[in-house]
């Protein structure tokens, strides 16, 4: 009710605003000061992140010497021989935020659907407010949750079962230990899925009423209105939502630290142990003793931001390449 | 309701800076040490306790890991440093001047494991170090049985867990296993962090505890104050006098007893393995590092007696939670290190 409030209020502001501002004699000194002032906001932002960028290369030029691209492609990691290579913790980034979209998405696209279109109107507010409640939970209480529950039944039920029946692919072979690359899926998806539920819900409220309408009085059923006329319309809104909790699972460490089972391996199946670099820089940071270990450590954090801008650029490419910046959706 | 929440910012800016002002006019001495996580409860008590014997002197303390620790005190950004780990030749090469290691308490690692109605299982170093190795894979491997005959041991296979995060408990683990197992020291050797062969990484002694607990069939090591408050199993190691030990706070101060005839002057030694009929032999020192010379006199003051303190009167506080304490014959050796700290060139204990 006091969103509504503060919504109407500024929609007034900005209304009486603009005559004032256009018939002001200070209109140019005034504009120019707020001219410099955004701009210097931006510049700032800039700067932080390009101060970022250089320390992180200056930080780690030890490592970049001794091992070169041989860092990106070696799957050696042993801080006693001083033998640094990324592979796994990239493809172990990589893998448990692909696993967490791939299991989050279809379940956030689903809850986001049915609480803009399909629900009664008197449960679509408790029900979407107790979903991005599930976003304030401290990561840490994902990771023992998944120590203490997700871990047990996974080994339990989940991943026997699933040698079962599926145990003919090499994703789900190996003995079953809970802990390992699936549980970093698992629990990096409910991490997420208040996220893109979130986002999407909005996109979907933001799809004009007459689109609906317009398929409902051509005939179409419930899904086919919603499939056509809502998602296609709200795509480009829907992936950036999906992109926002990618973005979260990259970078996600606690939680996959304490799941992960931190082994440095690159391993086909999902049973298996893995390590992401957010992992491996939280783990192993504070005790580094060695300039080449540290300077390796910083390298890997260098190479989680290059991932996390490769990804994301790649993501813009595909809103793009679906139909154009998003239109209704992003107002 | 705006009103009175300023109000309320206002009472409560006034009743902060008057609280501050009367410390702030006290000419207080801060000293800053940076370091070791492990020892950072005891440190933490010392530093309480500390007030009472000299209300002049404030201790300031981040436990932000051995390795920030040395190289802090290194680069001279705090008065000590604290390490679980002794620096090697090449850090103490890079430091700007002389360092000195001053242990200050005891930890120990302790082999845990869950196994049905857990019982009190003994081990020997070669057989640990196969069951890392991965060369031991089932509970009821001959080897395993044989040092447990009454014990009933499951078919089923062992859960390696270690800590994911570097750590001085870590450290202490492979440095024994370094000294049992010539494999191990060629292929893994030792440090904070390293290549395990096998096994699951958890984080920190929560976490290994957590896996092991969780995971039928698991094993891994973890801190002995860590074991005691959790109640963990824990298993006995047989020592060099050839004798199973129950690792214990006793135990623990034993390892650095039997050691003290052969003790290195500058302390940097590793209790592993270490000799006597009752010593635990996972156990380690902390040390406290100090520069030789101090750089400023009254710093450098407070600092001797304060590190004299804790290796007198301190070491009572220990065991309380669940540290050993020093054994004597090491707290004479501790002494006369002391004695050596010097502020340009005059020594600062005797000039007290």
């Amino acid at each position: 009710m006091s969103a509504g409030a503060a919504t109407g209020s500024g929609t007034v502001d900005r209304v009486s605003l603009r005559p004032r501002a256009i018939a002001g004699t200070h209109r140019g000194l005034g504009d120019r000061v707020y001219r410099a002032v955004m701009l210097a906001s931006v510049g700032l932002v800039l700067l932080a992140a390009a101060g970022l960028v250089a320390a992180l290369v200056w930080e780690s030029r030890e490592a970049l010497r001794a091992f070169g691209p041989r860092f990106l492609l070696s799957s050696q990691w042993d801080p006693v021989a001083g033998e640094f290579g990324a592979l796994p913790f990239v493809y172990g980034t990589l893998l448990s935020s692909l696993l967490a979209l791939v299991i989050a998405v279809p379940l956030s696209l689903g809850a986001a659907i049915f609480l803009a279109e399909l629900a009664p109107a008197w449960i679509r507010p408790p029900v979407a407010f107790l979903i991005e409640m599930l976003a304030a939970v401290p990561s840490v209480v994902y990771g023992l949750w998944g120590i203490f529950v997700l871990v047990p039944w996974l080994r339990d039920w989940v991943q026997p079962a699933l040698g079962r029946t599926l145990g003919f692919l090499p994703l789900f072979q190996g003995p079953p230990y809970g802990i390992g690359m699936l549980a970093a899926g698992v629990i990096l998806a409910i991490m997420i899925v208040p996220y893109i539920t979130s986002v999407s819900r909005e996109v979907l409220l933001a799809v004009p009423g007459s689109q609906r309408e317009a398929a409902l009085g051509l005939g179409a059923t419930r899904w086919e209105a919603t499939r056509i006329a809502v998602l296609r319309y709200g795509r480009s809104g829907l992936i950036g939502a999906v992109l926002l909790g990618l973005g979260r699972a990259l970078g996600e460490t606690m939680a996959v630290t304490m799941v992960i089972g931190n082994r440095p391996e690159i391993a086909i199946s999902l049973f298996a142990p893995g390590y992401t670099m957010a992992s491996v820089l939280a783990n192993e940071f504070t005790e580094a003793t060695s300039d080449l270990y540290v300077s390796a450590l910083v390298e890997i954090g260098l190479l989680l931001l290059l991932v996390t801008v490769l990804v994301n650029g790649l993501a813009r490419l595909l809103v793009w390449s679906v139909g154009g910046p998003t239109r209704g959706a992003r107002e | 309701m705006k009103k009175t929440l300023l109000d309320l910012l206002v009472g409560l800016t006034i009743t902060i800076a008057m609280a501050a002002l009367p410390g702030s006019a006290d000419a207080q001495l801060l000293m800053n040490g940076a370091g070791a996580t492990f020892p950072y409860p005891i440190y933490s008590k010392w530093f309480d306790e500390y007030v009472k014997v000299d209300p002049e002197v404030r201790f300031n303390y981040q436990s932000i890991g051995s390795g920030g620790g040395i190289r802090q005190i290194t680069e001279r950004t705090v008065d000590f440093g604290a390490s679980d780990g002794p620096m090697t030749d090449d850090q103490l090469k890079k430091a700007p001047a002389e360092l000195f290691h001053i242990p200050t308490v005891l930890g120990s690692v302790v082999a845990t494991y869950n196994l049905p109605g857990n019982p009190q299982l003994s081990f020997t170093g070669d057989v640990l170090a196969d069951i890392f190795l991965g060369k031991i894979t089932k509970w009821n491997d001959p080897r395993i049985k044989g040092l447990n005959p009454g014990a009933s041991l499951p078919d089923q296979p062992i859960v390696v867990v270690h800590r994911s995060d570097g750590s001085g408990t870590t450290y202490i683990w492979v440095d024994y296993l370094c000294k049992i197992s010539p494999e191990w020291e060629k292929q893994v050797g030792r440090g904070t962090s390293v290549k395990w062969p096998v096994g699951l990484g958890g984080k920190g002694n929560e976490g290994v505890s957590g896996q092991v607990k969780n995971t039928p069939g698991g094993f891994g090591y973890v801190e002995l104050a860590y074991a005691i408050t959790n109640k963990l199993p824990a298993a006995k190691i047989k020592n060099q006098a050839g004798k199973f030990i129950e690792p214990t706070i006793e135990s623990t101060t034993a390892a650095a007893a039997g050691a003290a005839q052969n003790m290195p002057a500058d302390f940097r030694v590793s209790l592993t393995n270490a000799p006597g009929a009752d010593a635990y032999p996972i156990a380690s020192f902390t040390w406290l590092l100090v520069y030789k010379d101090q750089p400023d006199e009254t710093k450098g003051k407070n600092l001797v007696k304060f590190l004299w303190w804790a290796i007198h009167d301190g070491q009572k506080y220990p065991s309380t939670l669940l540290y050993a304490p020093l054994p004597a014959p090491v707290v004479k050796e501790i002494e006369a290190k002391i004695k050596q700290i010097t502020y340009s060139g005059k020594p600062l204990l005797a000039a007290q």
